[in-house]
């Protein structure tokens, strides 16, 4: 059998990934609300089919079947613009995540840039989200949807600039690739590289959960405070999309700290590398970004951007140099 | 007040925190005058659910307010029947066996317990961690199950008599009382370790929502809003009554007045409630639970009568004035949160909206009490 023609290929892969993000926003939904019940000390959803894996459908069908309310005050192209900017962007960036060596919708070299042009959009969704509903919680949750993302991009692309210099790529495969044999090959546990690994990770990782607008960091819905947030007027499919690119966001963020730090495909002892690799690193960290979600309190948005500034970024800056410089100081030492 | 002197924009907006809104916990209004996400004035508007509950009481029999007390404040409902049962023993000189002070005492507590711990629940889920919430209600459902085995109601009592309690406890309540208390002792450091000490819960109330002594006096605050200023007082001690002076516990304070120290005083009661609870369980004499020379029919003499009890939120007061007959003149009842979100518009002036639903939630409003 031939190979299948490019566009096709394609194409093939753009269904597919969107299935993928369609899949996972449902069935994290499912599994947010497992984990939250079992954290409780309760059960969560079970009723409908077993263990309640039916619910996201019939939760899909009810918002798909839901009257959209608009309500009258809005400004209607704003409002109706801003839940698919958030989520497409949110899609679109998985065509460069490299699922396993092969299985890659494009294997472009600006993979990293790529995903990182594509997840600046998504705040334009939230701020235009907030904006476009002319109610006072959304509008408040906008901005401080907006100061949130601003202030955390930052020390996120400086660990990531940091990553591009130790692996001299932005291509997502080329990196993965380099991460081969083995645990101690993964560049969370490569101390000659950086001996501050672990904090970049750490760093990274706090920056894509205040990215995603996940709790603790979710100041932008904090629901005690401003109801529902900036989606406090949506209704049906509206607040569906934004539900989905939340989810979807999550999923990208989980996906490029196992690409960058935790090997990718790669197995930890170095047989079989592969998807199913991938996937069980992603769902574990994922599980860990809901398990956070159900632990913690809430921050105040203040106390949000103050770590960011006075904390992440001086780090994020700090690791730069000393990467910098380990670059430069170790070819000298062992030649 | 610093930051708002800095910001010099005369925009400002205005919010209406409800009727409905998740933070305010029922159907309380407050309109804020924002400057961005700085509250330049807040103004709790009330009235949303008032039932006329004093001018009820006016036109009913004195027995048949009873049920009324339970629905103040639905959440410690049995201090509030104690308010009211003892201002009119008061009127009508109706002398109490000791058993049912002992039984009145240790349901009341375990009803402060109860509340406190919803209080809990509810003030961290303010605060934005879901999960505490339901831990608390699962130590609360056991105080509910106890108190209904006694009461036969699980939220809005209606227990106390003039002259007693409706009928006697059970042995099984108190082995169910007393094993419910090593429970919640086992799980108080569990509380402690998960949520008092979370740093973002530090970082939340320590130092945030100021409400000084002096704030407290100028309003009539009370209860854990002033113990947390620092004031130890409390109506069980400074004006004794029931057997509290019998038994043996400290009123906790915490001096600096903030969110954390509000918190903490609560935290700390539960503690103390526990400590009166065991040893009123063992001083517990035999005898019977209602007074013999009870009259059926209250008809207390012409005059002005005043008590008031502690209760989870502050000192409840109930005035009644008496002709002679069989129905009140007057009825007034002095509510601890109504004296206590007066005080939300000053204490919140300057705050950003987070800091200021946090000091909302640790005033610990139960907004049919203010609305009576």
């Amino acid at each position: 059998m031939n190979p299948p023609s490019e566009p096709i290929r394609l194409l093939a892969f753009l269904i597919g990934l969107i299935i993928f993000a369609a899949l996972n926003a449902a069935y994290l939904v499912w599994l947010e609300r497992k984990v939250a019940g079992h954290v409780q000390r309760r059960i969560g959803p079970k009723e409908v089919g077993p263990f309640g894996l039916l619910q996201p459908l019939v939760d899909g069908i009810k918002l798909m079947t839901k009257q959209i309310l608009v309500p009258d005050h809005i400004d209607p192209i704003l409002f109706r613009i801003a839940p698919p900017l958030l989520l497409i962007p949110a899609v679109m960036s998985f065509v460069t995540i490299p699922f396993s060596e092969t299985l890659v919708a494009r294997d472009i070299n600006l993979g990293l840039l790529m995903i990182f042009a594509f997840a600046s959009i998504n705040v334009l969704g939230i701020l235009l989200g907030g904006w476009g509903s002319n109610n006072k919680y959304a509008v408040i949750a906008a901005a401080r949807g907006v100061s949130q993302n601003v202030a955390y991009e930052i020390p996120m692309l400086i660990t990531v600039i940091t990553m591009v210099m130790i692996t001299h790529t932005l291509n997502l495969n080329e990196i993965v690739r380099q991460q081969a044999g083995g645990i101690f090959n993964w560049y969370i546990f490569r101390w000659s590289a950086n001996p501050l690994m672990l904090v970049s990770f750490l760093i990274f990782f706090t920056c894509s959960m205040a990215e995603t607008n996940r709790a603790p960091f979710d100041l932008g819905e904090a629901e005690s405070e401003l109801v529902a947030g900036y989606h406090t007027e949506y209704s049906g499919m509206g607040f569906g999309l934004f539900f989905m690119g939340e989810y979807a966001n999550i999923v990208i963020g989980c996906s490029l700290a196992t690409l960058l730090f935790l090997g990718g495909w790669q197995c930890p002892f170095g047989l079989w590398p592969g998807v199913h690799w991938f996937l069980i690193k992603l769902y574990l960290l994922i599980f860990t970004v809901i398990l956070i979600r159900w632990t913690f309190p809430r921050t105040t948005i203040y106390g949000l951007l103050n770590l960011s500034w006075k904390i992440l970024i001086p780090f994020a800056l700090f690791n730069l140099i000393l990467t910098g410089a380990m670059l430069k100081i170790w070819p000298l030492i062992f030649p | 007040m610093s930051v708002l002197a800095q910001c010099d924009s005369k925009e400002t907006f205005v919010l209406n925190l409800g009727p409905q809104h998740p933070a305010t916990h029922g159907v309380l209004r407050v309109k804020l005058t924002m400057d961005g996400e700085y509250i330049r004035q807040a103004e709790p508007v009330l009235g949303y659910i008032h039932r006329m509950h004093e001018k009820m009481g006016e036109n009913r029999t004195w027995a048949q307010f009873m049920p009324n007390t339970g629905r103040l404040d639905y959440l410690s409902a049995l201090s509030y029947n104690h308010g009211y049962v003892l201002a009119v023993e008061r009127a009508a000189a109706i002398e109490v066996p000791e058993r049912a002070e002992y039984i009145r005492v240790i349901t009341v507590e375990l009803n402060r317990i109860s509340s406190h711990l919803v209080w809990f629940g509810a003030f961290i889920l303010d605060l934005g961690g879901f999960t505490p919430l339901l831990y608390a209600f699962d130590d609360r459902e056991i105080i509910l199950d106890l108190l209904q085995a006694v009461t036969g109601s699980r939220l809005t009592y209606c227990y106390f008599r003039f002259g007693g309690v409706y009928n006697d406890i059970e042995p099984d309540f108190i082995t169910g009382t007393l094993a419910f208390i090593k429970r919640l002792r086992a799980r108080m450091p569990m509380y402690h370790n998960l949520v008092t000490k979370n740093i973002i819960l530090v970082k939340r109330l320590k130092d945030i929502g100021f409400v000084p002594a002096e704030m407290c006096r100028k309003y009539g605050a009370t209860g854990p809003v002033l113990r947390g200023a620092g004031v130890a007082y409390d109506v069980r001690r400074a004006e004794p009554y029931s057997v509290y002076p019998e038994l043996d516990f400290d009123i906790p304070t915490h001096p600096e007045g903030d969110s954390m120290a509000r918190y903490l005083v609560r935290m700390d009661e539960i503690e103390q409630s526990m400590r009166i609870i065991e040893q009123a369980c063992t001083k517990l004499p035999n005898g019977p639970v209602m007074a013999e020379k009870a009259p059926k029919i209250i008809k207390p003499a012409k005059g002005d009568y005043y008590a008031a009890v502690e209760a989870a939120r502050g000192s409840f007061g109930v005035r009644l004035v008496s002709d002679g007959t069989n129905t009140p003149y007057r009825l007034k009842l002095r509510s601890p949160s109504y004296s206590n979100l007066s005080l939300f518009g000053e204490a919140s002036r300057g705050m950003l909206l987070p800091d200021a639903l946090a000091l909302m939630g640790s005033l610990d409003l139960v907004i049919p009490e203010i609305d009576r």
